[in-house]
């Protein structure tokens, strides 16, 4: 009996070969092993970038004199931030900033130049949407250094005095929204949709995908049900349980975190079915197409990824290039994190986020149908 | 089309990529009839069966089910036909009271809750109505599977090999309970690889490999088949079976404990095989009645097999 139980490598070998075979049989799972590294190496190696550049910017200048231009013009050039808006009002300047369409709206004061000439050194008023420190830091770190550099050249030959300290520009910046930069304020409304994108899709892909693998399908099948009556019999309770999760992180974005809960939540609550409806129509196209259940894991696990590094939960949104935002435009993860941070630290209103409700409604609407289509009433 | 048929289907193929599961299948089904359907396994049997329910699309071939067409008409079919599966395939995580609820709701019964208590007073289940489907014996939850079939009142009962599994005393149950409902009106199409149980269908069909051998009653069947049986009895039949193997006309061999079964259809090759046997003391030589599974075992020799 000694030898049997001893350690014997063609045991050992046997089971190694018998897991070599199956890993192959399993295709999919052969894929993602491939597939998952490639994605993290593409995701984490061009799409992410900790200094985000060419940031929008809106400008409200009362004064377009020479000095204001070669202001603006210097801050463009450092690379930072790009002058995408020339606005008439202030009220406009908000709207833009609330609606996150631009990350800085610079405000030029009326006279400046005259100001600037005189010494009494007129205010540069920069506001920043601060809800993600970390997009906008570096950029406003920049800026005095910019501010004067840009002032040296043309204040030469007779203003020349000018140059001297302090700063002939106070420069006002304004982190609104989080104006002591505090991370958790970015992190976590956002963990709300990143973990309500981890439960939806997995947990739907998981529901139908166990009906197949336990043989219970065929008997559903075999029932007179429709598809519709299914998927939506099947999606419903989940609803139910991301609102329990949501409302877990809600109170200890307040309790725990001290995160500011500026906008309706009432509102938040609203919106989030969209949001959770697109989740799990996602999850349930998956299980249409997975055999079993470690399969609807891995693609749940597929469509995760992308959507926390590119939906500007992790990293700022703005800072990737250009084929990963249009990626990320297409997730919900995006558009609801958007939704979210609106909502809670800016106090977005209904007519704030319209602009991200269509791109996720769209979203729905077509993983909904793909899912339809893709399940079938019989079994070929 | 006739009134009197539950199913008839003509000319049904179909093919799971390069390989034809049901080739050319044919099959009429009166009303109120009990039909055994056999075959080896891998035969399409279960492939037929989801054909005529509506689970699977026929590549070729038509027919009805009820009366409805079998390709436009299954929704329809679906609400008059009970399904039971091969492998137990109702929720396990869900009490049988649950699971009878279910069903009941999928097919919009009206008297639900009575309806459920009466399914589980005829199983003699109410006292364990809670417990897990999944918890159940094999015998068990053969009996809540086929209560959960018939709980909707349906005109035909499609029964894939329900009795795989099931002890003997539990079998002959259920086939009591198959029969009671056939007398009640209800067509029975149930698959099986039992004999005893081909042998209490009104009809039999054999299917092998896709295609249809033989049909008709037990005594249609074994008398077509053309096939003579001889047991062969004595105190060493294992040296008589190694000595008929292979001889030319003996197509069959098989051993029960202290008998023999020879079988061939030509009967004069395999009298003259017999012949030496004949003579020697102490083995007795007899022609028999075959038995049905002498006639399917033929039929499977017979066939070939295509997945081969």
């Amino acid at each position: 009996m000694l030898t049997g139980t001893r350690f014997s490598p063609r045991r050992f070998v046997a089971v190694m070969v018998k897991e070599f075979i199956q890993m192959r049989r399993d295709r999919l799972t052969f894929a993602m092993m491939v597939a998952i590294p490639i994605m993290q190496l593409i995701l984490f190696g061009f799409a992410i970038n900790s200094d985000p550049k060419r940031l929008p910017a809106a400008v409200l200048a009362a004064d377009e004199g020479p000095f204001a231009r070669t202001l603006v013009a210097a801050m463009a050039n450092s690379g930072y931030f790009a002058m995408t808006r020339a606005v008439r009002s202030e009220a406009e300047l908000d709207e833009l900033l609330s609606e996150g369409r631009v990350q800085f709206a610079v405000t030029i004061p009326a006279g400046f130049g005259r100001d600037l000439q005189r010494g009494t050194r007129p205010v540069l008023l920069v506001e920043a949407d601060a809800t993600d420190p970390a997009a906008t830091s570096n950029a406003l770190g920049a800026l005095n250094q910019i501010a004067r550099n840009a002032l040296d050249r043309d204040l030469s030959g007779p203003l020349a005095t000018l140059r001297a300290t302090p700063d002939p520009v106070e420069l006002r910046v304004h982190r609104r929204y989080n104006p002591e930069g505090i991370t958790q304020y970015n992190v976590v409304p956002g963990l709300m949709g990143t973990i309500l994108t981890m439960t939806m899709v997995m947990m739907t892909s998981l529901a139908v995908t166990r009906e197949r693998e336990r043989g219970t399908m065929e008997n559903l099948l075999a029932m007179p049900v429709r598809p519709f009556e299914v998927m939506l019999g099947k999606i419903l309770p989940y609803i139910g349980v991301g609102y329990v999760q949501v409302v877990i992180i809600v109170a200890a974005a307040r309790l725990l975190f001290g995160v500011p809960v500026v906008g309706s939540l009432t509102l938040l609550s609203v919106v989030m079915i969209l949001f959770i409806a697109a989740n799990l129509a996602v999850g349930f196209t998956f299980s249409t197409v997975a055999k079993n259940q470690l399969q609807a894991m891995q693609m749940s696990f597929f469509f995760f990824l992308p959507s926390m590094l590119l939906s500007g939960f992790m990293f700022p949104f703005r800072g990737m290039p250009e084929w990963a935002q249009a990626i990320g435009e297409v997730l919900p993860l995006t558009h609801f994190l958007r939704i979210v941070r609106g909502i809670l630290l800016k106090g977005n209103g209904l007519s704030d986020i319209l602009g991200e409700l269509g791109p996720l409604t769209a979203f729905l609407v077509v993983v909904t149908v793909i899912a339809l289509k893709r399940y079938r009433q019989t079994l070929d | 089309m006739n009134a009197d048929l539950a199913i008839d289907v003509r000319g049904l193929v179909k093919r799971f990529g390069a390989k034809t599961v049901v080739d050319d299948f044919s099959i009429q089904v009166a009303r109120g009839e009990i039909y055994g359907f056999l075959g080896p396994n891998g035969s399409g049997k279960t492939t037929t069966i989801r054909m005529l329910c509506g689970l699977l699309t026929p590549d070729a071939g038509e027919g009805t089910c009820l009366g409805l067409d079998i390709r436009t008409q299954s929704a329809a079919i679906k609400r008059q036909v009970g399904y039971m599966t091969q492998k137990f395939s109702f929720w396990e995580d869900l009490s049988i009271a649950e699971n009878l609820d279910f069903v009941a709701r999928m097919y919009g019964m009206p008297d639900r809750r009575r309806r459920v208590a009466e399914a589980l007073d005829r199983l003699g289940l109410t006292n364990r109505r809670s417990q897990l489907a999944g918890d159940l014996s094999g015998g068990w939850k053969q009996r809540v599977a086929l209560a959960a079939c018939i709980l909707h009142d349906p005109k035909l009962l499609l029964l894939d090999e329900p009795t795989a599994g099931v002890d003997p005393k539990a079998r002959r149950e259920f086939w009591d309970e198959i029969h009671d409902l056939a007398h009640a009106g209800l067509t029975v199409l149930v698959s099986t690889h039992y004999m005893d149980e081909a042998e209490r269908c009104h009809r039999i069909a054999y299917i092998a490999y896709g295609k249809l051998m033989t049909r008709g009653t037990v005594e249609e069947v074994i008398a077509g088949s053309r096939l003579r049986t001889w047991a062969i009895s004595g105190p060493d039949v294992g040296r008589v079976a190694d000595d008929l193997e292979g001889k030319p006309g003996v197509e069959m061999v098989a051993v029960f404990g202290a008998r023999l079964h020879v079988s061939g259809t030509d009967e004069a090759a395999v009298r003259a095989a017999l012949e030496p046997w004949t003579r020697t003391p102490g083995v007795q030589v007899s022609v028999v009645e075959p038995t049905l599974e002498d006639v399917f075992i033929h039929l499977m020799n017979q066939s070939t097999d295509n997945f081969r």
